[in-house]
């Protein structure tokens, strides 16, 4: 199962990210997971949640515009070389990754992967014995 | 050597421009009130009739007309002459509402070449002048202006049309092109191209150059005069009133002469609506006095101005304005191309996109700036950098496929557009004047 994150547009310019922490803190929305890609004049956060229906509804309601994207996420034991394991599976059955970005738990660690098409590369990494985490498994991390 | 087109009216002695003015403007008042009902009618309700104008002295006693009127009687209502007796229009403005389109007989046409070739020969020019028009040429008054007059003065005119600066640039050089007509914004930027291309002043054969339709400084005119080695003439004109030429400068370059056997200038204060005497600044007014098909009487033009009866040196004997200090309108002129800001909206709206958009125009080292600002919308948001900027990117060819000019555009973040009393502000221009 793939895992909802909510992608939001920001101007790159002062200010901006803080304004969105600060209607998710207001709404108690947590963060488990944020990267950002930038460009010189706009960025892009990528963000995990606990709850993606509430924020994406409170961030349009204060003129962000924010979709939801699918997204892969792997849990792996938090030790040297279990990352290159993974992305073995990922070469072997030719997935290309848009985009990555990680964050270790207490006992694991949690791997998010963007790809193109992510039911193929999902059925793909299954048949090699790779289970994906669904939004409930990741929430409870 | 002063180099006229029609010496004989240019350099009248004042007393024949004014008796001829007494002349022209009774009758023209009485052609108004008996073939156009919108102004007889604005007369009655001012309770002023033709017997009321003998010279033009009686002039302040006239209703003014202004962009407002010209709207209300959109398309037809100030039209003076039976359809069949025009033979053109022109327009400034396109889809906002807020269009001018005025009507031409071919009479019409006549007096305004002559007004647009008596500039050309003020600038110099002769019949063994190569004159490139970089005006754009169709609605916009610019391009077809100052070609009939260009034809009139006898010029080979190339009739180039904005844009495309590149062969603006083979034309001027292997045609030796001696006169250029074009904005000052545009002017200034072939310049700048031509010297990055490593040409000096002395290797281009232009002596002169006509440029207006937009507002521009003592400094850029002398920027544009060393980069491409010429005399630069100031020339204004409105397509209320019929184009380029309304008034022109000479070689004195002190203000630019108002064409005043067609057009007569009043300014008024315009707050209160109160003549004002020479050399006071005011609102500029115009009265056509011989057209025929579109005659505008007391038109306010919202420029802002000074007239001087001051003697000039070149001989020409009519009035003199000051540049003005610009103009509201729809239209912008960036980098000497029409921009109207309904065809942003049509480029977002093809691509499936809302109109939520801010046209930003300055100017850096006499070139103009360019940038639309886009509000970012749910349709054109992907968590793929390289995918939004491609959308952007097709958005800038777009803009400028539909306008021929570059444009920088910049993605801003939802409800960011600056707005004014809930409307969003369309159009911020920091071009100094």
């Amino acid at each position: 199962m793939s895992v909802n994150q909510v992608s939001v547009f920001l101007e790159n310019k002062p200010g901006t990210l803080n304004n969105l922490t600060e209607i998710l803190a207001a709404h108690n929305i947590n963060i488990r997971a944020l990267s950002l890609a930038e460009t010189s004049e706009f960025g892009i956060v990528r963000m995990l949640v606990n709850d993606v229906f509430e924020a994406t509804n409170v961030l349009k309601e204060n003129n962000f515009v924010a979709i939801i994207t699918p997204v892969l996420a792997y849990a792996i034991e938090d030790k040297a070389g279990y990352l290159n394991n993974l992305l073995k599976h990922f070469s072997a059955a030719s997935v290309n990754i848009e985009y990555m970005y990680a964050f270790a738990g207490k006992e694991r660690a949690y791997m998010i992967f963007r790809v193109n098409d992510t039911k193929k590369a999902e059925a793909l990494l299954q048949s090699k014995g790779l289970k994906s985490l669904t939004q409930e498994e990741i929430a409870a991390v | 050597m002063a180099n006229y087109f029609q010496e004989e009216i240019e350099c009248m002695p004042v007393e024949k421009i004014k008796a001829l003015q007494n002349e022209l403007l009774p009758a023209q008042v009485r052609y108004v009130w008996e073939n156009v009902e919108y102004y007889r009618n604005k007369m009655k309700a001012h309770g002023v009739t033709p017997d009321d104008i003998k010279s033009i002295d009686d002039l302040h006693k006239l209703p003014f007309m202004s962009k407002a009127d010209l709207r209300d009687a959109y398309p037809y209502g100030l039209l003076a002459v039976p359809l069949s007796e025009c033979v053109r229009i022109q327009s400034t403005s396109g889809t906002t509402g807020k269009r001018v389109v005025a009507f031409y007989t071919q009479g019409d046409i006549d007096i305004w070449e002559d007004c647009t070739a008596r500039a050309i020969c003020a600038a110099g020019g002769t019949k063994d002048d190569v004159c490139q028009v970089s005006y754009g040429y169709g609605l916009f008054t610019g391009g077809p202006g100052l070609d009939g007059g260009s034809h009139k003065v006898g010029c080979l005119t190339i009739p180039t049309s904005s844009g495309n600066t590149e062969r603006q640039i083979m034309f001027i050089m292997d045609l030796h092109a001696t006169i250029l007509c074009c904005t000052p914004s545009y002017a200034a930027y072939i310049g700048e191209t031509l010297k990055e291309m490593g040409y000096k002043p002395e290797d281009i054969p232009l002596k002169a150059g006509i440029f207006g339709a937009e507002a521009w400084s003592e400094e850029m005119r002398r920027d544009i005069e060393k980069t491409l080695g010429i005399k630069a003439y100031d020339i204004y004109g409105l397509t209320e009133i019929s184009g380029p030429g309304v008034s022109f400068e000479c070689s004195e370059q002190r203000g630019m002469h108002i064409n005043e056997d067609h057009f007569l200038a009043e300014i008024i204060d315009p707050n209160t609506g109160e003549v004002l005497p020479e050399g006071t600044q005011g609102e500029l007014v115009f009265t056509a006095l011989d057209k025929k098909a579109f005659p505008l009487i007391r038109y306010r033009t919202r420029d802002i101005c000074t007239l001087t009866r001051e003697k000039c040196s070149c001989g020409r004997t009519h009035v003199r304005m000051t540049k003005p200090k610009g103009r509201s309108d729809d239209m912008l002129i960036i980098r000497g191309v029409n921009v109207f800001p309904s065809q942003i909206e049509t480029v977002l709206m093809n691509n499936g996109y809302a109109a939520n958009y801010q046209i930003i125009v300055g100017r850096v080292n006499n070139t103009d700036t360019f940038e639309v600002k886009v509000e970012m919308t749910p349709d054109m948001f992907t968590d793929n950098v390289g995918e939004v900027q491609a959308r952007r990117k097709v958005l800038e060819d777009g803009l400028r496929s539909m306008l021929g000019i570059k444009a920088k555009v910049t993605l801003v973040a939802p409800k960011t557009i600056t707005r004014s009393e809930g409307k969003a502000v369309r159009v911020i221009d920091t071009r100094k004047i």
